[in-house]
């Protein structure tokens, strides 16, 4: 303050022009030192997590749940149809790992099997509440006014609503006689997306909130971007972060969900495979024959418990705080 | 070195007489909880191509507010334009679609902020930030962009330009950001650049170096200059005449050096007597007493009269306009003859 006011006082000039105002300029740098690779915050949380035991124990069971949802034949030469009633409850032995169940089928095989339709469900369910609660959020937070009102109510209506009723009504009403694969699965995953939106919205909503107030939303508003500009190159790629760990999370949630559904005998029904299912089917052989129910809960529980460890090794990486 | 400049001709508008803005009484309220901030009461300023007008006051004058209604980045609601115009090159902006206005911010009028750290996208590299005008604008492909992008780093002195472009806005210094800012500002050769206390986050040297910086660019672009500021010693050396703004509206006008040898309003005097200076060392340094009035509450008559010094009767109910003291200098006073014979 000092050094400008004295510059006033005197008359001088007080900006040093050119040369020797580039020579000091190169100074300064020179004392800064070298800035050092750049890093953005993605290759920042990448390099975080490979140094997480975490990450690399829930990668490699997501790896291997994956691979199975894809090839299952890689994992098994049995075919999980194929039911051999004379067999019915064999418990386990050589030929069939897992034993057998009620009707004979090959419960190992089954178990793989039953992998493709947990994580089609888990993945769709995340990626669509994922996109429709970052969108609504986005709007909602960064419009305001009567957008938010809208949005932030309609989400209200959806999270008073249980996720088990609405599920039981939904589905049962909707339901044709005879659904395909694809079309079971899709009514779950519709139904997870309906009822679990509005949680991402609310947190996008929030985290957009917070970044729409800094100076370079104004900036670039300033500069002239559009609306849609600002919103995906600066206040999305800004706000998205705790979206992406809840997320994670939510994928193993939704698989839990799934099989719930699917226990109730409202989620996937037969002829789909499913985990859920299966421990439908083995509860009432609890006593005589546990390996029934036993063999795909720690299926479920494992595929579970991966997707959630990979949601806090993400988190983990994703908020510097936590570190 | 390359600059990036367009065919002026190319532009859609054009100054008339040099004449590049024209703000007419310019309203603007808050409306609050509290009830209706008056932030600006009727401001007049002009800015001509190639010149520095400087925007003096203390916080909460309005400075902000009316470099953020002329760039049409005020949040509406809160805020309301209750009246006035913002001509540019004769157009008024007040009455243009948002569309049309979005065409003008960036290319013909642009602005660079007080703290370049928050000014900046943290989530990507600067040269893809300053590259994003080109492409927005310019249309020009990704690479083209941030060869242009590299040498207005270049012209913005930042050494190692090439190498910095992947860089992150942590990654610079306080003065090397707002550098960056400054090179965004006027990547599209702009002809109004309005700076918001481009210096106040900087250490003193480096404010030097940036206003420097910023009047060379203006020098060599014939850009209009609106410097906001708090900073007396800044625009002393910069500006080529100043407004003085006292809640929300201008007390003083005049040519820099007019007022810095005599200025015709108590305000201004003030301001000018809180200059700290060597050649008073060990003295108390003065201050004007009291805040500044909340804008809610207004009070009566002149508004700064609560802390002036000269205040009488007259100044408690009648609200003085700004009016001629001598040819050139404008001040709203009752006694602004009396301030400027000292």
């Amino acid at each position: 303050m000092t050094e400008t006011s004295r510059h006033v006082t005197d008359g001088e000039d007080v900006a040093p022009t050119d040369d020797s105002q580039r020579a000091m300029v190169d100074e300064t740098l020179r004392a800064e030192g070298d800035i050092g690779e750049a890093r953005s915050l993605t290759q920042d949380a990448w390099r975080q997590l490979r140094r997480s035991p975490l990450f690399w124990v829930s990668a490699a069971m997501i790896t291997v749940f994956v691979l199975m949802a894809v090839a299952p034949s890689l994992f098994t030469s049995l075919d999980p149809a194929k039911g051999d009633l004379s067999r019915s409850r064999e418990t386990p032995n050589a030929a069939a790992w897992f034993g057998r169940d009620l009707q004979g089928y090959d419960i190992f095989a089954r178990c793989i099997y039953g992998a493709r339709a947990s994580i089609l469900v888990g993945v769709f369910a995340t990626l669509g509440t994922s996109v429709v609660g970052s969108v609504t959020g986005m709007l909602a937070g960064y419009f305001g006014g009567l957008a938010d009102t809208l949005i932030s109510r309609i989400g209200d209506i959806f999270f008073a609503i249980p996720l088990l009723l609405g599920a039981i009504v939904f589905l049962s009403s909707f339901r044709g006689d005879d659904p395909g694969y694809f079309q079971v699965v899709f009514q779950v995953v519709l139904v997870l997306v309906v009822f679990g939106w509005p949680s991402i919205m609310r947190l996008m909503r929030s985290s957009v909130l917070q970044i729409k107030p800094n100076d370079y939303v104004s900036a670039a508003r300033a500069l002239g971007a559009s609306p849609v500009r600002i919103l995906r190159s600066h206040v999305f790629p800004n706000a998205v972060a705790p979206v992406i760990v809840v997320s994670t999370i939510n994928l193993g949630v939704y698989i839990a969900v799934e099989a719930t559904l699917s226990f109730l005998g409202i989620g996937l029904i037969p002829p789909t495979i499913s985990w859920g299912v299966m421990v439908s089917d083995g509860l009432p052989l609890l006593r005589a024959s546990p390996h029934v129910l036993l063999f795909p809960a720690v299926f479920l529980s494992l595929a579970v418990l991966a997707f959630i460890m990979f949601g806090d090794a993400v988190r983990d990486a994703f908020d510097p705080k936590s570190r | 070195m390359t600059t990036v400049t367009t065919d002026p001709s190319a532009k859609q508008y054009r100054p008339e007489n040099g004449r590049l803005l024209d703000v007419e009484e310019l309203h603007v309220e808050f409306h609050t909880q509290e009830g209706v901030a008056r932030a600006l009461n009727g401001v007049n300023i002009y800015l001509d191509q190639g010149e520095t007008l400087a925007i003096l006051g203390e916080s909460g004058s309005g400075k902000s507010v009316t470099a953020q209604t002329v760039m049409g980045i005020l949040d509406i609601p809160p805020a309301k334009i209750t009246g006035g115009a913002i001509r540019y090159c004769g157009q008024d902006l007040l009455q243009m679609g948002e569309e049309q206005r979005r065409e003008i911010r960036g290319p013909e009028i642009s602005m660079i902020f007080q703290d370049a750290l928050s000014a900046l996208n943290p989530v990507f590299p600067v040269g893809w930030q300053i590259a994003e005008m080109f492409r927005v604008h310019r249309g020009l492909n990704k690479s083209d962009a941030l060869d242009q992008a590299v040498h207005l780093m270049e012209r913005v002195q930042i050494p190692g330009a090439r190498d910095r472009v992947k860089a992150y806005p942590h990654q610079f210094s306080g003065g090397m950001r707002q550098r960056i800012m400054i090179a965004m500002a006027i990547a599209l050769d702009p002809a109004v650049l309005i700076a918001d206390e481009p210096t106040t986050a900087l250490d003193v040297t480096v404010q030097a170096q940036i206003m420097g910086l910023l009047k060379e660019l203006q020098e060599e672009r014939q850009m209009g200059l609106i410097l906001i500021t708090h900073d007396l010693g800044v625009v002393a050396d910069v500006a080529d005449r100043i407004s003085v703004m006292y809640a929300g509206r201008i007390v003083e006008k005049a040519a820099v050096h007019d007022i810095y040898a005599n200025p015709a309003h108590p305000y201004t005097e003030g301001l000018l007597a809180s200059i700290p200076r060597l050649d008073r060392k060990g003295q108390e340094l003065y201050a004007i007493g009291g805040l500044p009035p909340n804008l809610t509450r207004m009070p009566p008559g002149c508004p700064f009269h609560p802390r002036c010094g000269r205040a009488r009767d007259i100044c408690s109910s009648d609200d003085p306009d700004l009016l001629e003291v001598v040819p050139g200098r404008l001040s709203a006073c009752h006694f602004s003859e009396e301030v400027l014979n000292g």
